[in-house]
């Protein structure tokens, strides 16, 4: 009697819980799927440093095996322009369409009216944009997913996964051990990361505790200290990986909303070699007296 | 001199914001991007790094003056996958490009694409949208 008392109770607890965990095991829908931007005119294969040819987009094969269980480990590639998002997040773009404006409160209009980006409607010169990664601060949570993602490694521990981007070689940590956000913690470039696994294939990580310095994307979007990324990877099958990736943040946004839609990112094999990305000072101030200043100057 | 330069800008209407330059790092915003500008001349330096790849070719323009101007690409590992390398181009090499001019009037500008010495064209623009969605767009609530 005790036994199925005790059954019912969890089958009512599951039953509840259900819709809840069935709307974060799937990413919100954007408003409007937007085109990925891709390079179709690149060459069908070129050579590593090793002069092993590889191909610049992976093939599709017939019957992929299935998605192992919680298991989002390996080399994976978006594709040599899907990444880049020169125009801000790839699910909603600043590129002039109304349409696809964040979702501002008063106060987050302000301080978008701050920021001088290069990519989108309000590009500046080079020599009058305020972006913060031209004088060297990081990207950060989530614009390193949101500008410039390439080649991703993804090493995964019993108690944490690890994220390798390629744009300035840099990493972060998810931890996945069961622990909570630590409580009024320092601001961080790339916050806290907590994952969960919502179901076999996919898990849901959140962010917080990003540094106000750093802008969502590279069109200036900005962010408060009480910014929460949301991050979905879901593994569609052994060779298909997919980030769909939410903002929320009231102070700064009147609701969330979708930044990254079930990006494609194909399985590299296990010896692909990631090529450094590093923005050297001497490189960069290199290129700043040479092109940089003089593109920004009045040539007359 | 920046007459002589504008004379050398062949203008292009095909330009569209399908194929937006990809200089993630700083935009395109410096340059004149319904223009391009052939440029044919002799390498002088070719440098391979971040965040972008400067290309020098001294061109002679119309009044038999030398030109010296200084060409971008994107980043190593972009044009890598376009085919570029660190060796793609050495001091001698006779070279055409055609590039988008920089809006001050200076002789710089963003590559498109360039014929090296032995006749291989290299692309160095290329960015198209996909027209095709991603791979579900069902929502799943």
């Amino acid at each position: 009697m005790r036994t199925s008392w005790s059954i019912g109770k969890a089958v009512i607890v599951a039953l509840l819980a259900a819709p809840l965990l069935h709307s974060q095991a799937a990413p919100p829908a954007p408003d409007e799927n937007i085109p990925w931007v891709t390079g179709a005119e690149h060459p069908a294969t070129v050579e590593d440093q090793w002069h092993r040819p590889f191909p610049t987009q992976a093939a599709e094969p017939q019957r992929p095996a299935p998605a192992p269980r919680h298991d989002i480990g390996g080399t994976w590639d978006p594709g040599p322009t899907r990444g880049i998002q020169i125009f801000g997040a790839a699910a909603r773009p600043d590129d002039g369409n109304p349409a696809h404006e964040a979702p501002y409160t008063p106060a987050g209009l302000e301080m978008r009216n701050r920021t001088k980006p290069t990519g989108g409607p309000r590009s500046v010169l080079p020599g009058e944009t305020n972006d913060p990664i031209m004088v060297g601060d990081p990207q950060g949570m989530p614009r390193e997913e949101l500008s410039e993602l390439r080649v991703t490694q993804i090493v995964q521990y019993p108690e944490k996964v690890l994220v390798l981007y390629t744009y300035g070689r840099v990493w972060r940590v998810i931890w996945t051990d069961g622990r909570d956000f630590p409580k009024d913690p320092e601001p961080r470039w790339f916050g806290y990361s907590i994952g969960k696994w919502v179901d076999d294939t996919t898990l849901l990580v959140e962010t917080r505790g990003v540094d106000e310095r750093t802008w969502i994307d590279h069109s200036g979007r900005p962010h408060s200290a009480d910014m929460v990324v949301k991050e979905w990877f879901h593994r569609v099958n052994q060779n298909l990986l997919e980030l769909s990736l939410q903002i929320d943040d009231p102070k700064v946004y009147t609701k969330p909303w979708v930044a990254l839609y079930k990006l494609p990112f194909d399985l590299r094999p296990p010896d692909y070699d990631v090529r450094e990305m590093i923005f050297a000072p001497s490189d960069v101030n290199e290129y700043e007296r040479l092109l940089a200043s003089p593109v920004s100057n009045d040539g007359k | 001199m920046t007459r002589k330069l504008l004379a050398m800008v062949v203008l292009s209407a095909a330009v569209a914001i399908a194929c937006q330059p990809a200089l993630a790092h700083h935009g395109a915003a410096a340059y004149e991007l319904d223009k391009t500008a052939t440029v044919k001349g002799t390498v002088t330096k070719w440098i391979w790094s971040n965040p972008h790849c400067l290309l020098f070719v001294d061109a002679t323009d119309d009044s038999g003056q030398v030109v010296h101007w200084i060409l971008e690409t994107q980043n190593p590992l972009s044009m890598s996958n376009m085919g570029w390398a660190g060796d793609s181009f050495k001091p001698g090499d006779q070279v055409t490009v055609r590039a988008t001019p920089a809006k001050n009037g200076r002789p710089i500008g963003l590559v498109v694409d360039a014929v090296q010495a032995n006749g291989h064209k290299l692309n160095a623009r290329n960015i198209i949208v996909d027209e095709h969605p991603p791979t579900d767009t069902t929502p799943k609530q």
